[in-house]
């Protein structure tokens, strides 16, 4: 059987995931001409919740490979227990004698054996070795690969749709990525940040996430910061907000000058810019 | 047309394939995007483009080539007057409006041509104006209405396309090294340090492979994970290079600890017969040279980092430092170091582009047989790969 690919459909977000016009062009692209797609951008703009997403809104199963430094391009294939083998051998188990038992299947190989199509998530390639993507071009390529030790060759029933991210650690060999789309996620934007916060808190009151937008995006201005707080921090410290029944005003003095939010926390996790923050502050409030 | 696109973008130094080329082709031949030029520009940019440092380029280059496109008919060509109206009421006072209109139209736009000229200069490095080429906004006869959209402040905001707003400007891995870009030069240089480290024993490889081998030892190496590059730095501390050097110095003290060795001395202009190491005693604690050319291996990455911007007398006359009256030249100092370190480059903070124009800075790049890189993330990367080289 040939690898086919059989997506039907498009994506432009979800009831719970905003994707901004350019992110879906580039994903249906990947899906049209069914190649990777490579995702960048800065820590919580959703590069890791993308797949799980599309995988959703197509309605298919989601493979996911999350990648550390010590992650091979073989156990993505397959691993042979070879330790096990040895150990079943010296004890005399009969089983040992069948390679077949201690080969280990991979996430590729899962997603390659399945019925429908599906949806690959190889997330953070950056921090395995710098080797890890050119071990897997030709199984992306042609979505097949050998297994030395049954002798078998292993060929995607449908060829899967495959997202990989990102954080910048380590550069990507130009081999790998001449094969893939690509997308960088900028940090959205007022109006997207305020659609993003909308699906997750449908029916938030206007004024309190004009004036909570107001705080965050002014805050991620401050200069000197050494974590700027991101998409996550913002919905942690909503939650927080609305939990607690904090109206609007107090987000805001009566005075205009800058004042610290409540449950600020959330926002700023760092100690050194929870004090630089504070620092800024009492020197505003006192300097006018 | 298309091909002509690609050819232009090549031309302008954007990094695409000719593979990726095909790809955007197939993706125009399956209707993957609508037919509006926004659409195009996404789909190439996804398509062409792999590294976000290179997305400033090809907005630069998208621009160019497209800008004949735009002003075909059905775009836009003259500024509307309820603009100019609005504009008017925007940049200037009343008094001067009701002026103005005296003295009719052709008046009201030259001096609305000098606000927005002024406005400009306030906001340099804020909103650019487009399509103006620094040229005056209204342009001859033909007029750009983007122009009109400077300050951002106009309603028809979408009408300023996004490969003109350079957003991805800071992004540009060429632009000198800045907060930002250190962390990423960083990187790179820790990586370099690891490379081509000695081979230590690889325990679990050994067990797997002699499990594999039935229970014969089959010995396993890899390379040691770090520590494997000795670095002996050369710093200009002339007074044009401060500002560089603080950079520099926290770029390569930062990751002190990644290299086996870091050495670093300081020289002014050229290198002479004495270098030092710390700054401010450097007239009594000086070390000749010579010693460094002895007391270090020749397994040493020689970096010097310097504007190499000086009168090419101080390279290649006795007498020519600016300091002292050395016995020997500079040039001859230069070759014995990077002969008796065969690899070595020369980081220079001043932009590529000026080079040529300098006579120092090419006499200097000759004598390091051209490895003379710009101190980017680029030309870092540039320069640790020629280190790197075997
Ligand atoms: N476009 C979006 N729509 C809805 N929620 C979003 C969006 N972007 C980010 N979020 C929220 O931010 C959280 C972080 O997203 P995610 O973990 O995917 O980010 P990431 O880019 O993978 O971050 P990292 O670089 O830290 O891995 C998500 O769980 C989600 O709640
Ligand atoms: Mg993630």
């Amino acid at each position: 059987m040939n690898a086919s690919g059989s997506f039907s459909g498009s994506f432009s977000g979800t009831d719970t995931y905003v994707a901004t016009r350019e992110l879906s062009l580039a994903v249906n692209a990947a899906i049209t001409l069914q190649r990777p797609l490579l995702i960048k951008g800065e820590p919580g703009t959703g590069k890791t919740l993308l797949a799980e997403e599309v995988a959703a809104a197509l309605g298919l199963p989601l493979y996911q490979w999350h990648v550390k430094s010590t992650t091979r391009a073989q156990q993505g294939l397959y691993e042979y227990d070879a330790v096990a083998r040895l150990r079943d051998s010296q004890l005399g188990e009969a089983r040992a004698s069948d390679i077949g038992h201690y080969i280990v299947k991979g996430v590729l190989w899962q997603a390659f054996e399945a019925e429908t199509p599906s949806v690959v998530l190889i997330d953070e390639i950056d921090k395995a070795d710098i080797e890890f993507p050119n071990d897997l071009l030709r199984e992306l390529d042609r979505m097949e690969f050998y297994v030395y030790e049954t002798r078998e060759l292993i060929r995607a029933r449908q060829r899967p749709l495959v997202f990989i991210t990102s954080n910048n650690e380590k550069e990507l060999p130009d081999a790998f990525l001449r094969r893939c789309f690509f997308h960088y996620i900028r940090f959205p934007d007022r109006e997207t940040m305020q659609r993003i916060v909308e699906v997750h808190y449908p029916g938030i009151k206007q004024a309190l996430l004009r004036e909570a937008l107001e705080v965050f995006f002014e805050l991620r201005e401050l200069p000197g910061l050494k974590k700027k707080p991101s998409t996550s921090e913002l919905l942690d410290w909503l939650k927080l907000l609305l939990a607690e029944d904090i109206p609007p005003e107090a987000l805001r003095s009566s005075d205009q000058k800058l004042t610290i939010p409540p449950l600020h926390g959330a926002l700023l996790k760092n100690e050194q810019d929870v004090h630089l923050f504070e620092k800024l502050v009492f020197m505003a409030r006192r300097g006018r | 047309m298309l091909v002509d696109f690609f050819l232009h973008l090549r031309a302008r130094g954007v990094k695409t394939s000719l593979q990726e080329f095909l790809v955007l082709l197939e993706a125009l031949r399956l209707n993957v995007a609508g037919y509006s030029i926004d659409d195009f520009y996404l789909l190439a940019r996804t398509t062409l483009i792999k590294d976000e440092t290179q997305f400033d380029r090809f907005d630069l280059a998208f621009g160019e080539y497209f800008k004949g496109i735009e002003a075909l008919p059905g775009m836009e060509t003259g500024i509307p007057e309820e603009w100019l109206r609005q504009a008017a009421k925007r940049l200037l006072s009343d008094e001067e409006r009701a002026a103005l209109e005296k003295l009719g139209w052709d008046k009201l736009m030259e001096t609305l041509q000098q606000r927005l000229a002024e406005q400009k200069e306030r906001h340099a490095g804020g909103n650019k104006w487009i399509g103006t080429g620094g040229s005056s906004p209204f342009g001859h006869g033909g007029t750009h209405p983007e122009g009109v959209r400077i300050g951002g402040r106009s309603e028809n905001r979408s009408a300023v396309k996004v490969w003109e707003k350079r957003e991805f400007k800071n992004l540009d891995d060429s632009v000198e090294l800045g907060t930002r870009n250190i962390q990423v030069a960083l990187r790179r240089l820790r990586r370099f340090a690891r490379e081509g480290a000695a081979e230590e024993l690889d325990l679990d490889g050994t067990i797997d492979g002699t499990a594999r081998n039935a229970g014969w030892l089959d010995l396993k190496l890899r390379p040691e994970r770090h520590n494997a590059v000795k670095v002996l730095l050369f710093l200009d501390v002339g007074g044009s290079m401060d500002d560089h050097i603080a950079t520099c110095a926290t770029l390569f003290s930062a990751c002190r600890n990644e290299f086996k060795h870091l050495e670093y001395y300081y020289f002014h202009n050229c290198v002479y017969e004495h270098v030092w190491r710390d700054n401010v005693r450097r007239r009594t604690e000086r070390t000749p040279t010579v010693d460094v050319l002895h007391r270090y291996g020749r397994d040493y990455k020689l970096i010097f980092v310097g504007d190499a911007t000086m009168s090419p007398y101080e390279i290649v006359h006795p007498g020519g430092s600016v300091e002292h009256d050395n016995a020997e030249p500079g040039a001859v100092w230069l070759s014995r170091l990077s002969d008796a370190f065969p690899h070595a480059v020369w980081l220079n903070p001043e932009p590529e582009a000026h080079w040529p124009y300098r006579e120092s800075i090419s006499l200097i790049r000759q004598l390091l047989g051209g490895r003379m890189f710009p101190l980017s993330v680029d030309g870092l990367t540039r320069g640790m790969r020629e280190l790197s080289k075997a």
